[in-house]
């Protein structure tokens, strides 16, 4: 059984002088176990929707997403959402935002707290566990969020650009901690990214958006060992191709206007 | 997986401790200089005799009228001597008994009303048109209904204090980070869950700054309701000095009532600050 199931998804949405404006077309894609699978696209394009559609976040207007074989209705606690702010909750430390899911299930606090612990240094944030959100960088924040997802140990996690916000440096550290971690825990992995370097650092299969209507115009295996050398001639040969058709999808979509 | 280039910020600089005593006078200087230089100057405008004593007491004779109500010195303030604590007491409870019924229902109004659609659309127009009708035009009525006793201030100052901690529970809740609700929902959380667990703390800070204008509201309805409806407290201590010419007892309540209301404040100040503390540092308020 594949993990994400994606069955002619549709996400139309109406303007506000009642125009249907479609963010997703008829989207047809399997996700396999494991995967780590990078949506690549514009803004615009609809890739936050189709990930927010898999989280439950948003319903289909048609087709339906499935994970492990059941059809999502709601949000849940087998699929982890890392989002592009850190949304952690601004009132509780560091280990009580890693633990939340956790006291949603009513778990005492000795073993919330002890199981925490585990993905906090999981994560690199050991010895910040008593620090409150608005005394963390962006990229500790971040940490904090993956840790959250991890904790509940989901056999999906989606990211939704969640290194957008950070400094070059401090991305290139999270993204080579993310493969690390991703490796070690072998979920599947969807994560939404408008950065072709990103997409090929971290992806074993890209799937290229096009933009409106939003839908998959190519999915692209890439298995270049890790840790990938971003200087390497495969590399860059993988990035010519993608940018080529990123350049062929809008020089389309300027013709089509 | 381990990194070190990644540094946590430093905790935000608070104020350098005041070092040493002189630093700790001049501010203690700048604080009392203006109410001394005022009382001064009433005491001084008050025996140069421009106005008879009897309508314009001095500050001396406002203390001792207070001295006397609070411990029963001389009897000077006549069948109130020594009654401080009681009238006090008195008007503490209504304020206490209204307030608490208002900030209960108003928080629990208010977050069904953020949070529900449908609540809103039944529920809240109706509350609107009463929010403008002002509390105090409620007395004859409350009268009516209640009668001469506590019961009429209670209700008053439930008025006063009930939509103030309503409407800032309302713009609270709603203003609540909708990825904040997602997050909740992606653990796990049921919608009870999302209420008491996130949407309520998130709209914590909201929820104070109306208690905090409530209790203000409530100490003055306390008041006004103890001068018509009420035959005990403060309130009813200043109504009645007024009507026997004791300007000293009416100044020496009037001061009782500001004393209270700012101490009640303090205490909602100093709960805000442990309930918040995590807002330290984030906002310019604690700086």
């Amino acid at each position: 059984m594949s993990a994400i199931d994606l069955a002619d998804v549709q996400k139309v949405f109406r303007d506000r002088d009642g125009r249907d404006l479609v963010a997703v077309d008829r989207t047809r894609a399997t996700i396999e176990k494991g995967e780590f699978v990078c949506l690549l696209g514009p803004s615009g394009c609809g890739k936050s929707t189709l990930l927010n559609m898999i989280a439950g976040f948003e319903r289909p207007s048609a087709g339906e997403v499935r994970v492990a074989g059941r059809v999502v209705e709601r949000p849940g606690a087998d699929r982890g959402v890392v989002f592009q702010q850190p949304t952690l909750m601004p009132w509780l430390t560091v280990i009580d935002n890693v633990a939340f899911h956790l006291k949603l299930k009513g778990v005492g606090k000795a073993e919330r707290h002890a199981r925490a612990k585990t993905y906090i240094d999981l994560v690199g944030l050991a010895g910040f566990e008593r620090h409150y959100p608005a005394e963390l960088s962006g990229g500790m924040s971040q940490r904090v969020g993956i840790a959250r997802a991890l904790l509940m140990n989901p056999a999906v996690i989606l990211m939704d650009e969640p290194f957008a916000a950070l400094d070059a440096q401090t991305k290139i550290e999270m993204q080579e901690e993310l493969v690390t971690i991703w490796q070690r825990v072998g979920a599947t992995v969807v994560f939404v990214t408008h950065s072709v370097d990103e997409a090929l650092v971290l992806g074993n299969r890209i799937a290229v958006m096009s933009r409106r209507p939003g839908r998959i115009r190519e999915f692209i295996p890439f298995d270049l060992p890790r840790p990938r050398d971003v200087t390497s001639p495969e590399f860059n040969d993988m990035k010519r191709r993608i940018l080529g058709l990123i350049r062929e999808e809008s020089s389309r979509a300027r013709a089509a206007a | 997986m381990a990194s070190a280039t990644e540094t946590a910020p430093l905790p935000a600089a608070h104020p350098a401790p005041a070092r040493g005593l002189p630093r700790r006078l001049v501010a203690l200087a700048e604080r009392a200089a203006l109410p001394l230089l005022l009382v001064a100057g009433w005491e001084a405008f008050a025996r140069s005799g421009a106005l008879p004593a009897a309508l314009l007491p001095a500050p001396t004779a406002v203390l001792h009228a207070l001295g006397d109500w609070l411990l029963g010195l001389d009897e000077s303030t006549q069948t109130y001597s020594g009654h401080w604590i009681q009238d006090a007491l008195a008007s503490l409870t209504r304020v206490a008994a209204g307030y608490a019924i208002a900030a209960v229902s108003a928080i629990v109004l208010g977050v069904a009303i953020g949070w529900w659609r449908l609540v809103e659309r039944t529920v809240e127009p109706t509350l609107q048109m009463l929010r403008p009708i002002p509390p105090v035009s409620w007395i004859p009525l409350a009268i009516i209904w209640f009668g001469i006793a506590d019961k009429p201030a209670i209700f008053l100052v439930f008025l006063g204090a009930f939509f103030p901690v309503l409407m800032n529970t309302i713009h609270g809740v709603r203003g609540v980070d909708r990825n904040l609700i997602r997050a909740g929902a992606m653990m796990g959380a049921s919608e009870r869950q999302l209420l008491t667990d996130i949407v309520l703390p998130a709209a914590l800070p909201s929820i104070f700054s109306g208690l905090r204008i409530a209790i203000g509201s409530a100490w003055m309805l306390t008041v006004t309701a103890e001068m018509v409806a009420v035959k005990s407290g403060l309130g009813y201590v200043l109504w009645d000095s007024y009507y026997f010419l004791r300007y000293d007892i009416v100044l020496a309540a009037m001061i009782s009532i500001g004393l209270l209301g700012y101490l009640s404040d303090l205490g909602l100040k100093a709960l805000m600050a442990s309930v918040l503390h995590w807002q330290k540092g984030t906002t310019v308020q604690g700086r």
